[in-house]
C-alpha cells in the first residue's frame, strides 16, 4: 500500500524541527517511523506534511546525570538495547528496549516516538511510569504521573517535542512482558522498579493506557519478594477485552507479570 | 516530487520519486532491483529487509526520500565477483529455503545477525527472526542455515 500523497522535510536541529512546526501547524512529526508509517500504509493516519526528526543527532545520546540515566528522544531501541552504560545502570531497560517489535524495528524506532505516541501496548511507557522518569520537551520537563493521559494520548501540546528522557537509576528493577505472539506487542507488560524507600509498578497492555498498581507498590515496600504480589488481583473493570484476550486474562496476567518481574529484579 | 540520491550496492544512484514512495518501491520499480520482495502491507513479514547504513531495516518501514545520501546494500549487493556471500551459501547448502519468497528478507536479515552477535545459537537464531515470517514454515533449516553461516564466517575471519 502507499500512503495519501504528503510534503516531506528534514529538520536539522530540535530548534529547526520546531520552527517547522509553527509554520506549519498540520504537519506531524516523524521520528522512526514504525509505528506512523504502518499507519499511513493503511491509510489510517494521512498527515498533509512530515517533518523528520530522525536525522538529528543532538537528539541521539545515553549519558549518566545525577543519579538518573538520560537518554534522547532520538536514540533507537537497538542503541539502548546494546549499551553497556544502560545494562550497568538499569538493566531492566536493556531488556525492554530489546524486546521491542523485531531487530528491525528496534533499528529505526525511537524512545521519544514510542513515548510520545503513548500506544496502549508499548513498552516504554512502562518504564517511563515504572522509573518514575521525567520527559523533557523542547518547551518543559514533564513528570511521569501527569504525562499519559489515555490511549494515544499525553499532555504534549501542538508543536512540543520530546527531547529526552531522564530515567532515576533504582535499586533494582526488572520488565516482564507477555508479548501478543503476532505482533510483539505487549498483551500484558508489567515494570517493578524498587528505590531507597518506593516502589513503582507501572502496567503497560492491559488498560487502555499504562497504569500504576499501588496496591502492589504497598505490599513491595513492605516485602520486596514475588510472594508479595502473588494473593494480589488486579479488577478487570476498564481492561482491554479483544480477540487476543479478555480483561479477566488480561487481570490475571498483571499478578502473573508482576510476580515473575520481581523474581527477576532480585536476581 | 524530490531528486534523491543514495549508494545503492556501491553504486551512486540518483532519481526523481514522490515523497510518499516507500524505498521498497523505490528500489524494485525505480532501481529495477526486485530481489528485494514484498510480503504484506503491515510491516510485519521481512521479505523487504535491505542494509541502511548497515543496519536491518524493512524498506516498506522507511520512505525513500528518508534515505537520502545513504549507504544501501541489497540482496542483489551480496555476492562479490560471482561468488556468493557465506550466507547464501549456507542457505543453498542447508536448503534454507521452500518457495523462496522469504529468503532476501531472511539473508540480510541473517548477515546483520550474524554481524551484531558472532556467537549464535539456535534458539538466539529465532529469536532475531521474529521481523521474519516464512510462510512455507520453512523455519528449521532457515536457523540450520544461518547458524551453519555464522561458524563459518567466524572459521574464515
Amino acid at each position: 500500500m502507499v500512503p495519501y500523497a504528503f510534503k516531506y522535510a528534514r529538520a536539522k536541529s530540535l530548534d529547526d524541527a520546531v520552527a517547522q512546526l509553527k509554520t506549519s501547524p498540520d504537519a506531524k512529526v516523524l521520528a522512526g517511523g514504525q509505528t506512523l508509517i504502518a499507519a499511513m500504509k493503511l491509510r489510517l493516519a494521512n498527515p498533509s506534511e512530515l517533518i523528520d526528526i530522525s536525522g538529528i543527532k543532538e537528539l541521539s545520546f545515553i549519558r549518566r546525570q545525577d543519579g538518573a540515566l538520560v537518554i534522547g528522544a532520538g536514540t533507537r531501541h537497538s542503541d539502548v538495547a546494546a549499551s553497556a552504560d544502560v545494562a550497568r545502570t538499569i538493566p531492566a531497560l536493556s531488556t525492554l528496549a530489546g524486546v521491542i517489535g523485531d531487530p528491525a524495528v528496534r533499528h529505526m524506532g525511537t524512545l521519544g516516538g514510542s513515548v510520545a505516541n503513548n500506544d496502549p501496548a508499548a513498552d516504554y511507557p512502562a518504564a517511563v511510569l515504572g522509573l518514575g522518569a521525567s520527559v523533557k520537551t523542547n518547551k518543559r520537563t514533564i513528570g511521569p504521573d501527569v504525562f499519559f493521559t489515555g490511549m494515544f494520548s499525553t499532555v504534549l501540546e501542538d508543536g512540543e517535542i520530546v527531547s529526552e528522557v531522564s530515567f532515576p537509576i533504582p535499586e533494582r528493577a526488572a520488565y516482564k512482558k507477555f508479548p501478543n505472539p503476532a505482533s510483539r506487542y505487549a498483551l500484558v507488560g508489567v515494570f517493578v522498579a524498587k528505590f531507597k524507600s518506593a516502589v513503582r509498578v507501572a502496567v503497560t497492555g492491559a488498560g487502555p493506557c499504562v497504569f500504576r498498581v499501588p496496591q502492589m507498590e504497598a505490599a513491595l515496600v513492605k516485602d520486596f519478594s514475588p510472594d508479595a504480589v502473588a494473593k494480589i488481583a488486579v479488577p478487570s473493570d476498564g481492561l482491554n477485552s479483544d480477540i487476543h484476550g479478555s480483561a479477566e486474562y488480561r487481570a490475571h496476567l498483571i499478578t502473573v507479570m508482576a510476580k515473575r518481574a520481581v523474581v527477576d529484579a532480585l536476581l | 516530487m524530490a531528486v534523491v540520491s543514495m549508494t545503492v550496492n556501491g553504486k551512486a544512484v540518483s532519481a526523481e520519486t514522490e515523497d510518499r514512495t516507500l524505498l521498497v518501491y523505490f528500489l524494485r520499480e525505480q532501481l529495477r532491483l526486485t530481489g528485494t520482495h514484498i510480503g504484506c502491507d503491515t510491516s510485519q513479514c521481512g521479505a523487504c529487509v535491505v542494509h541502511v547504513d548497515g543496519r536491518a531495516v524493512k524498506s516498506c518501514s522507511m520512505f525513500a526520500v528518508q534515505a537520502e545520501g545513504a549507504n544501501i546494500l541489497t540482496i542483489e549487493g551480496l555476492a562479490k565477483d560471482g561468488k556468493l556471500h557465506p550466507v547464501q551459501e549456507a542457505f543453498r547448502d542447508n536448503h534454507g529455503l521452500q518457495c523462496g519468497f522469504c529468503t532476501p528478507g531472511m539473508i540480510m536479515t541473517a548477515v546483520d545477525m550474524i554481524r551484531r552477535k558472532p556467537k549464535l545459537d539456535r534458539q538466539t537464531i529465532r529469536h532475531e527472526l521474529e521481523g521474519n515470517i516464512c510462510r512455507c514454515t520453512g523455519y528449521h533449516n532457515i536457523v540450520s542455515a544461518i547458524e551453519d553461516a555464522a561458524k563459518r564466517m567466524s572459521a574464515g575471519a
